[in-house]
């Protein structure tokens, strides 16, 4: 017989014993406490290494040559890779869990939108390339504005602002390029309460007085207090909707009547679209602008800071001032419509956005969304996200308290407040004890208008048995805090990091990082 | 010296013509950990309700408005260093400027200190 030399013997360890708490690395098995990259790299090395310079070479900076070391760790590209690869090891995204941040729509990015926008035709090609060489990516723009313009019911798409908010500057800059070809010098844009917080920005930025108009009880704009202050100064409106409570405003189509019978215009922040998408056309409801985000309603990828793409769709009688470029349809094939060409046909723009045409990878990608879904399909994304919603609203409710829970159905998010916990405890705590459960927190502390709120967006990407995983855990961490648990003050007790102090960074922010080993020598 | 409350939680003390402008201890309570005032520059001058200096805590900005009408004789310049003085002491070291008052006969509306309390009761 063969005797086992290699020793390998598999059986389970006997039993009950503790393992040792800590480890010498200070990892917890494959996932290591990473250093920081100045920690890990030494100033004295390089990654990379140049060979000597033969012929005499001529410096050609000038001026401009480094004159001292500016202290860049020296890393090799496996050293590289690894230490961003760990760090995003400890990342949440959407392929990882639930992202449950309300206002945010952070719904599943499709992989077949990925597909589509690595194809060469749409990814390899330049915005200064002749427009005959790129017809297919034209062709794209001018499909997808044809779209948008088709689910909104209004008269014209501008597809160049890249984000949310630049798609509201964009809205706001239509109308006052509209005002003043009438020579109209109204000055005061009204922003409801239960407005996105970038209204009030993009209002002041334009050179707009800001003005609030109350909520009502409902949690919805106040008519009769919006009827009262309109009035010939009033330029716009920007009304949210649906608003950031999560509900649909009902009086629309009276707001917006009220606003155009004053000479005014009504900005839509269109950032909830999701919601109403196939439902409802904000054209129908005497909407003059609003600006629609590429990557929350069309699922184009976000977070981390982008790309956002938010085009701007126009009535008819903004669409004269709506920026260039745009992409038009000819005999000729798709031709775009920029300055050299825009007196003829466009003379009355206000101008121009960004350098080229907009973000063409959003493009594919939300295109590809909407092919696959179809009309019907998009129209299910909307209802979908709705009932995702209120299946938290009503699962929770019980342990939370829904400010506007009388106000009937939510829309695509469920809105909670602090009420109810005990006390000293907060929705900070529940944020952070979610951590601990394996979710990334809910958006909180906003809307303003409801203290300590809880903004939970599940999006139509969630399946029941998913949602009710995220409302068990939240249910069970809420009545922790009823109940006056203190170790919910001390969460998050499995993260990387414990709770970081937020003032002491506030106050005082270590804003750059040194040698302590210099910064001992120095003192 | 009497003292007054506004609805917007700012306290003022009046001595004369000259007054001192604050946050009450409810305001700091509920804008928790503050790291950051904007206290007005001396020399400017406010119209009763004018936007007259910036707070903010870790999560929230919030304007505080003047309460009357005047000019600012002197913003305290404690603030920018120790911001968190107005948590520890809202409505006496951690107080924000003083005006030179335009109208001595602005109090009219604003709360004494019983009526502050219950108003603040009701919140």
């Amino acid at each position: 017989m063969t005797i086992n030399q290699s020793g390998w013997k598999p059986e389970m360890t006997s039993g009950d014993q503790q393992g040792p708490t800590e480890t010498f690395t200070g990892a917890r098995a494959l996932m290591r406490d990473e250093a920081l990259i100045f920690e890990i790299g030494s100033t004295d090395t390089t990654g990379v290494d140049f060979g000597e310079v033969e012929a005499p070479a001529s410096d050609r900076l000038g001026g401009l040559a480094r004159n001292r070391d500016i202290g860049l760790p020296g890393l090799s590209e496996p050293e590289t890779v690894r230490h961003y690869t760990r760090l995003s090891r400890q990342n949440y995204a959407i392929d990882t869990g639930i992202f449950p941040l309300g206002s945010c729509t952070m719904k599943h990015n499709p992989r077949l939108n990925e597909r589509v926008a690595r194809m060469p035709g749409f990814a390899d090609i330049h915005p200064l390339q002749p427009v005959d060489t790129v017809q297919g990516a034209l062709e794209v723009i001018h499909q997808l504005s044809n779209w948008l313009v088709t689910l909104t019911g209004m008269h014209s798409v501008a597809m160049s602002p890249k984000a949310g908010a630049h798609g509201e500057l964009c809205g706001i800059l239509a109308i006052r390029a509209a005002l003043e070809a009438r020579g109209d010098t109204r000055e005061v844009i009204l922003v409801p309460e239960s407005a996105h917080g970038t209204n009030p920005a993009t209002a002041a930025f334009a050179g707009y007085k800001v003005e609030g108009i109350p909520a009502n009880g409902a949690g919805r704009v106040d008519l009769e207090a919006l009827k009262q202050r309109l009035g010939p100064d009033v330029a716009a409106v920007m009304i949210t909707n649906p608003n950031t409570c999560g509900l649909f405003e009902p009086d629309m189509k009276a707001i917006s009547d009220a606003v155009h019978a004053a000479g005014g215009f009504v900005y839509c922040d269109g950032a909830n679209f999701n919601a109403i998408v196939g439902r409802v056309r904000p054209g129908d409801l005497g909407v003059d602008a609003m600006h629609i985000n590429l990557h929350k309603t069309f699922s184009t990828p976000h977070g981390g800071g982008g790309p956002g793409s938010g085009p701007v769709v126009f009535s008819q009688a903004l669409t004269p001032y709506a920026p260039l470029p745009f992409v038009e349809k000819t005999a000729d094939g798709f031709q775009l419509v920029e300055e050299e060409t825009a007196e003829e046909h466009h003379a009355r723009s206000f101008g121009r956005m960004v350098a080229f045409h907009g973000q063409m990878g959003m493009f594919t990608r939300a295109l590809s969304y909407m092919l696959s879904h179809g009309a019907d399909g998009l129209k299910q994304v909307a209802e979908d996200a709705v009932l995702n919603a209120n299946y938290v609203l009503r699962s929770l409710s019980d342990v939370l308290q829904a400010p506007f829970g009388d106000s009937g159905p939510c829309m695509h998010e469920a809105l909670f407040s602090d009420k109810g916990l005990a006390e000293g405890f907060s929705t900070l705590d529940i944020a952070k004890a979610l951590i601990d459960e394996g979710y990334h927190p809910m958006t909180m502390y906003f809307p303003l208008v409801v203290h300590g709120a809880m903004l939970i967006e599940p999006t139509e990407t969630e399946s029941k048995a998913g949602l009710d995983q995220f409302i068990g855990a939240v249910r069970s961490v809420v009545e922790r805090a009823k109940a006056g648990d203190e170790t919910l003050k001390g969460a998050p007790w499995y993260a990387p990091r414990r709770r970081l102090d937020e003032t002491q960074a506030a106050r005082k922010p270590v804003l750059v990082w040194e040698d302590p080993n210099l910064v001992q020598a120095a003192e | 010296m009497p003292r007054y409350f506004t609805e917007d939680h700012e306290w003022i003390d009046v001595d004369g013509d000259t007054a001192t402008v604050g946050i009450t201890e409810y305001a700091q309570s509920q804008l928790g950990d503050i790291v950051f005032v904007e206290t007005p520059e001396t020399g400017k001058q406010f119209s009763k309700g004018d936007e007259a200096a910036v707070v903010e805590s870790v999560k929230a900005a919030s304007d505080v408005y003047s309460p009357v009408s005047g000019t600012v004789t002197e913003a305290n310049g404690e603030l920018e260093d120790n911001p968190a003085l107005v948590n520890d002491d809202p409505e006496g070291e951690g107080w924000f400027f003083k005006l030179n008052l335009a109208d001595t006969g602005e109090f009219e509306g604003l709360m004494d200190e019983a009526k502050y309390k219950a108003f603040v009761d009701k919140l």
